[in-house]
C-alpha cells in the first residue's frame, strides 16, 4: 500500500481537500471572501464534480474497510450533481441572509461534511466503517437544519432530527452487534458468508434495517420527516430528501441484495410490508398538506415506498431500477425543491394559496414545477415514468401482482395530490397572484440542470443500459 | 423518415413552432398547417395503404422497428391495419375541425393549442404502436393534456370535472398497467425472451390462467376509456365542462382509443381470457347501451345529452367486440368511426349554439331552425346519423353490429342482442325530443332574434365532419373491405 492507492478514494479525498480549503479561507481570509462565499463553493464544488466524473479503478483499501466500484463511483457522480443543483438553488439565499453574518462558509462546510459522511457509507466495505460514515452524514446536518437561529420550528425539527437520529442509529448499532455476535466478523463479505437463519442473526438483521429505514423515512419511521423538512431550510430539505435518501436507499439495496442475500425468507415479507404502509401512510398524508414543504416530505415518504419494490427482485435487473429510479428522483425532486426555494426566497411564501394563478404571472417557473411533478407523479413522456415502470417491472418478475396493483393504486392517489399543485399553479385564476420577477443567474442554471435529466434521462435508454451494466455485479 | 413515424413526429414539431409564436393569430396558424399537413398525411396513408395491401398481405405494412430499451426488449415498433388507417383518417380530420372550431380561442391560444397537439400526438402514437409498452406512453400522453384542457379553459365545475377524468383515467390506466406487465411476463417464445411486441405475443401461447387473470385488467383499462358501464361516469362531467374543440376531440377520438385496445391487446392477446369473461362484459356493455340511452332521455343539458348518447353508441361498440366474429366487429370498427365523426358534429353544434345562446339548456331554447337555420340542419343530420337512419353512417355502423350479434347463438346473445336494438328506439325518442324542443316551435327569447350567422371557419369545420358521416353512409363498401380484411388475424384465438 502506498499513497497511490489512496487515489481509490479520489472522491472523498477531493471532497476533504475542499471542505479543508473552505476553513482555511473561513479563518484566514474571512472578510475578503466573505462577498463571494457562494461562488467560491460552487466554483470549487464545480471541479470536484467534473473530477468525479473521471474513470476510477473498482478496488478496496485498508483491507476491505473502503470499497469502490464502478457503481459506487458512479452513484458518487450523481451525488455531486444532486449537491451541485442544491448548491446553486441556495446561492442566492446564503450569500443575501447570512454572508453579512459570517456564516456563509459554515453552511457549506457542512453540508460538504455530510455529503462525505455518505460518501463512506456507500463505500463502507464493513461495519464500523459504515457507522462512521452514518453518523457523519446525520450531524452536519441537523446543525443545517437549525441554520435560522431565530426560527423555532427550524430548532424544533433540529432536535427530532437529532433524537431521532440517535434512536436510529442506536437501533442500527444495536442490529450490528447482534449480527457480529453472531457471525463473528464486522466485513460485509464475512458475515455474507457467516449468516445462518437463528433467531439472533434475524433480530440483528431486522434492528440494523429498521436504523437504515429513518434514513429513508419508510413509515412507520417516518415520524421525524414532515416536521424536519418544514423548519429546516429548503435546500438543507432538498438535500435530506435527495441526496441524503437516495444513499441509504443505494445502500439498502448493497446490503439487501448481497449481505444478507441469504435471509430474503425474512427481508422479502419485511419489504413488501414497508412498501405498503409507506406507500399508503405517505400518499394519505400528502393528500392534505398545503405546505409545499410538508407536502413535498410527505410525497417523498410515498417515492420511498416504491423504491421498495425494486429490491424485491434481488438481481442486476432489480438493483438497476433502484438506482435508476433514485438518479431520476435526484432531479425531480431537486426541480420541485428549486422552485419552492426560488418563490419562498422571493416571497417567503409556502403555501398552496399563494400559488394559485403563477402560471399566468410566472409561466416558466410553473412549467418547471409542472414537469417536476408529472415526473414525480410517473406521467410519461418525463423520466418518473420509466423509472416507475421499470420498479413495477422488476416486482412483477418476482410475481409480485398483488403489490404492484396496490402499488399503481398508490400512483393514482398520488396523482390527485400532485395535480391539485399543478390545479392551484394553472387551472386558478388569482388577481393578487405573486407578481412575475427574475431569478438569479445561479438558481436558473440550477433548475435548467434538474430539467434536461427529467426531460432527457427517461427516453434516452443508453442511460439505464450503462447502470444495468453497472449493476451486473448483483448477478 | 418513414411515413407512420411523421404522424407522431409533425405534432411534435408543430409544438414546438407553437412555443415560439405570440398571440392568437400566430398561433392558430401554426396548428392550422400542422393539422391540414396531418390530414393530407392521413389521405395519402389511405391510399398508401389500398396499394400496399394489394401486394402485401402481412398482418401489419409499413412496419419499422426501432430497438429502444434493449435489456428489457422494449422497442419503438410501428405499423398499421385497415383498422389503425381508419382511426388515424378520423383522428386527423377531427382535429383539423377541432381547430376551426377553436378559431376565437382568446384565453392562452397558444398553451391551447400546444395541450391539444400534444393530445393529438398520443392518440397518433397509439394507433400506430406495435408494442406494449410504447402503446401504453402514448395512452397516457394523450390522457393527460385533457387535465389541463378542461381544467383551463372550461366551463362550469371545470376543476372537479377534469379531477375526475384524470383520475379515473389514469387510475384505469393504472390498472392496465398490471396488466401489461402481466401479459410481458408470459411471453416468452420458445426462445425464452419476453417481449412486449404485440405480434409476437399473438404467436405465444399465454397459460389460460394467466390469460383469465390478466384479462379483466386490460379489458377494464382500456374500457375505461371506451365508457364502460359502471366506469363512464367520468365521461359526462367531462364533456359537459371541456371546451368545444376538446369535447369533440375527446368524444370523437380520445374515448376510441378504449375500444381500439380493447381490441388490439385484450381480445387479440388474451382470448381464452375474452371467452372465459365475456358473458360479464357482454351484461355490462349491453347495460351500458340501455343506460346510456335512458339517461339521455332524462337530461336538459346538451351536452350530458350527447355525452350519455355516447356512453350508449359506446357500449355498442364493446357490446359488438364482444360478439366473436368478423361482421360484428367490422361494425364495431365502423361504429367507432361513425360515432366519432358524428359526436364531433354534435358537440361542434352544441357549441356554436351555446357560444351565441349562452346556454345549453334546452328548455330555455325554441325555434333556433328559424334564427340560425344552418347551424339547426345540421344539428338535425347529425341526429339522424346518431340514430341510425339509412344512408348515414350510424345506419351501416349498427347494422353490422346486430347481424354480427344475431350470428352468436345462446340465450344471453339473443337477450342482450334484443335489448340493445331496442335502445335504437330510445336513441330516436331522445334525439327527435331535442329537436322538437329546441329546434322547433316558436322563438322562446326574444335575445335569440338576431344571433349570429355561422362564420366561415365554422362552416369548414362542419363541413369536414358532415362529409364523412354521409360519406360511409352511402359508399360504405370500401371502408368496410379495408376493415374486415384486418379482422383476420384476430379470428385465430377464436376458433
Amino acid at each position: 500500500m502506498n499513497l497511490i492507492t489512496l487515489s481509490a478514494m479520489r472522491h472523498e479525498l477531493v471532497l476533504l481537500g475542499l471542505i479543508l480549503i473552505l476553513l482555511v479561507g473561513e479563518t484566514l481570509f474571512a472578510p475578503a471572501m466573505r462577498k463571494r462565499w457562494s461562488q467560491w463553493a460552487i466554483g470549487l464544488f464545480t471541479v470536484h464534480t467534473a473530477i468525479g466524473f473521471l474513470p476510477l479503478a473498482s478496488s478496496e483499501l485498508f483491507g476491505g474497510m473502503f470499497v469502490t466500484n464502478d457503481l459506487t463511483h458512479f452513484f458518487k457522480s450523481v451525488l455531486n450533481l444532486g449537491v451541485l443543483i442544491v448548491l446553486l438553488q441556495t446561492s442566492n439565499w446564503v450569500q443575501s441572509q447570512y454572508a453579512e453574518e459570517k456564516r456563509g462558509g459554515e453552511f457549506y462546510i457542512l453540508l460538504f461534511s455530510s455529503l462525505l459522511g455518505l460518501f463512506y457509507m456507500i463505500s463502507a466495505g464493513e461495519l464500523t466503517m459504515f457507522y462512521l460514515g452514518l453518523e457523519l452524514s446525520t450531524l452536519p446536518v441537523a446543525v443545517l437544519v437549525a441554520y435560522d437561529l431565530q426560527k423555532r420550528a427550524a430548532n424544533e425539527g433540529a432536535i427530532k432530527l437529532i433524537l431521532s437520529a440517535a434512536l436510529a442509529s442506536g437501533t442500527a448499532l444495536f442490529g450490528m452487534s447482534l449480527i457480529y455476535a453472531a457471525t463473528g466478523s464486522l466485513h460485509f463479505d464475512g458475515i455474507q458468508a457467516a449468516l445462518g437463519s437463528n433467531a439472533l442473526t434475524i433480530l440483528g438483521t431486522i434492528l440494523f434495517l429498521a436504523g437504515l429505514a429513518f434514513k429513508i423515512s419508510l413509515v412507520p419511521f417516518h415520524f421525524w420527516t414532515a416536521d424536519v423538512y418544514e423548519g429546516a431550510p429548503i435546500g438543507i430539505a432538498a438535500f435530506l430528501s435527495v441526496i441524503s435518501k437516495g444513499s441509504a436507499a443505494f445502500v439498502l439495496t448493497v446490503l439487501l441484495f448481497q449481505v444478507f442475500a441469504s435471509m430474503s425468507a425474512i427481508t422479502e415479507p419485511l419489504l413488501i410490508t414497508l412498501a405498503l404502509t409507506t406507500m399508503f401512510i405517505g400518499n394519505l398524508f400528502a393528500l392534505r398538506q398545503k405546505n409545499i414543504k410538508r407536502f413535498l416530505a410527505f410525497s417523498s415518504v410515498a417515492q420511498a415506498g416504491f423504491i421498495l419494490l425494486g429490491m424485491l427482485d434481488q438481481s442486476a435487473l432489480g438493483a438497476a431500477t433502484v438506482v435508476y429510479f433514485v438518479a431520476i428522483y435526484v432531479f425531480s425532486n431537486l426541480a420541485a425543491f428549486g422552485v419552492a426555494q426560488a418563490i419562498s426566497e422571493r416571497y417567503d411564501a409556502e403555501d398552496m394559496s399563494s400559488y394559485e394563478g403563477l402560471y399566468r404571472t410566472n409561466p416558466k417557473l410553473s412549467l418547471v414545477m409542472m414537469l417536476a411533478l408529472f415526473s414525480l407523479a410517473g406521467i410519461p413522456p418525463v423520466a418518473g415514468f420509466f423509472a416507475k415502470f421499470f420498479l413495477f417491472t422488476a416486482a412483477a418478475s418476482q410475481g409480485h401482482y398483488l403489490l404492484v396493483f396496490l402499488a399503481v393504486v398508490n400512483v393514482t392517489i398520488s396523482l390527485y395530490y400532485y395535480l391539485l399543485w399543478v390545479r392551484a399553479i394553472f387551472l386558478r385564476k388569482n388577481e393578487n397572484a405573486l407578481p412575475h420577477f427574475n431569478s438569479s443567474w445561479s438558481m436558473r442554471l440550477g433548475l435548467i440542470l434538474p430539467v434536461i435529466g427529467i426531460l432527457v434521462l427517461g427516453v434516452y435508454s443508453p442511460f439505464f443500459e450503462y447502470i444495468l451494466e453497472l449493476t451486473a455485479i448483483f448477478n | 423518415m418513414d411515413i407512420l413515424s411523421l404522424f407522431v413526429l409533425v405534432p411534435v414539431l408543430s409544438v414546438f413552432a407553437l412555443f415560439a409564436t405570440r398571440g392568437l393569430r400566430q398561433a392558430r396558424t401554426v396548428a392550422l398547417v400542422g393539422s391540414l399537413v396531418q390530414v393530407g398525411m392521413a389521405i395519402n396513408l389511405i391510399f398508401a395503404y389500398l396499394r400496399a395491401r394489394r401486394t402485401n398481405d402481412a398482418i401489419m405494412v409499413f412496419m419499422k422497428d426501432y430497438t429502444w430499451f434493449e435489456s428489457l426488449n422494449i422497442h419503438y415498433q410501428i405499423g398499421v391495419d385497415g383498422i389503425s388507417v381508419a382511426l388515424i383518417a378520423l383522428t386527423a380530420i377531427v382535429v383539423l375541425a377541432g381547430v376551426f372550431i377553436s378559431w376565437k380561442m382568446d384565453d392562452l391560444p397558444k398553451e391551447f393549442f400546444v395541450s391539444l397537439i400534444v393530445l393529438s400526438t398520443g392518440v397518433y402514437g397509439f394507433f400506430i404502436s406495435l408494442d406494449l409498452f410504447t402503446l401504453f406512453v402514448f395512452y397516457e400522453i394523450a390522457v393527460i393534456p385533457m387535465y389541463l384542457l378542461i381544467g383551463i379553459w372550461g366551463t362550469g365545475p371545470r376543476e372537479y370535472s377534469a379531477m375526475k377524468l384524470t383520475l379515473m383515467l389514469m387510475g384505469a390506466s393504472a390498472v392496465l398497467l398490471v396488466g401489461i406487465l402481466g401479459i410481458y411476463m408470459n411471453s416468452a417464445g420458445a426462445d425464452g425472451v419476453l417481449t412486449f411486441n404485440i405480434l409476437d405475443i399473438a404467436q405465444v401461447a399465454i397459460p389460460a390462467e394467466a390469460q383469465k387473470l390478466f384479462f379483466p385488467l386490460v379489458f377494464i383499462g382500456f374500457a375505461v376509456l371506451g365508457a364502460l358501464f359502471p366506469f363512464h361516469t367520468w365521461s359526462p362531467d367531462g364533456h359537459a365542462s371541456a371546451p368545444t374543440a376538446v369535447s369533440m376531440l375527446h368524444a370523437g377520438v380520445l374515448m376510441k382509443l378504449g375500444g381500439y385496445g380493447v381490441f388490439r391487446v385484450a381480445m387479440y392477446l388474451l382470448p381464452e381470457g375474452a371467452l372465459h369473461w365475456d358473458t360479464f362484459f357482454i351484461i355490462l356493455a349491453a347495460f351500458g347501451v340501455i343506460y346510456g340511452a335512458f339517461a339521455a332521455i332524462q337530461q336538459k343539458d346538451l351536452k350530458y345529452i350527447n355525452a350519455y348518447s355516447s356512453v350508449s353508441h359506446l357500449g355498442m361498440v364493446l357490446f359488438a367486440l364482444l360478439m366473436f366474429n368478423r361482421t360484428a366487429w367490422n361494425g364495431a370498427i365502423l361504429q367507432s368511426l361513425s360515432h366519432g365523426f358524428m359526436t364531433a358534429l354534435f358537440f361542434a353544434l352544441i357549441g356554436m349554439i351555446y357560444g351565441r345562446t349562452h346556454t345549453r339548456d334546452i328548455t330555455k331554447l325554441g325555434g333556433l331552425l328559424k334564427v340560425i337555420p344552418t347551424i339547426s340542419a345540421v344539428y338535425v343530420i347529425a341526429g339522424m346519423a346518431s340514430l341510425g337512419l339509412p344512408g348515414m353512417s350510424g345506419f351501416v355502423a349498427e347494422m353490422n353490429i346486430f347481424v354480427g350479434a344475431f350470428m352468436e347463438e345462446g340465450l344471453l346473445h339473443r337477450i342482450t342482442t334484443i335489448t340493445t336494438i331496442a335502445a335504437i328506439v330510445v336513441t330516436a325518442v331522445y334525439i327527435l325530443r331535442v329537436v322538437g324542443i329546441m329546434l322547433m316551435g316558436p322563438v322562446k327569447n326574444d335575445a335569440f332574434l338576431n344571433l349570429d350567422k355561422i362564420t366561415w371557419y365554422e362552416r369548414i369545420g362542419v363541413l369536414l365532419l358532415l362529409i364523412p358521416v354521409v360519406g360511409i353512409g352511402v359508399a360504405p363498401l370500401w371502408i368496410s373491405d379495408m376493415i374486415l380484411d384486418s379482422l383476420t388475424p384476430f379470428l385465430h384465438g377464436f376458433q
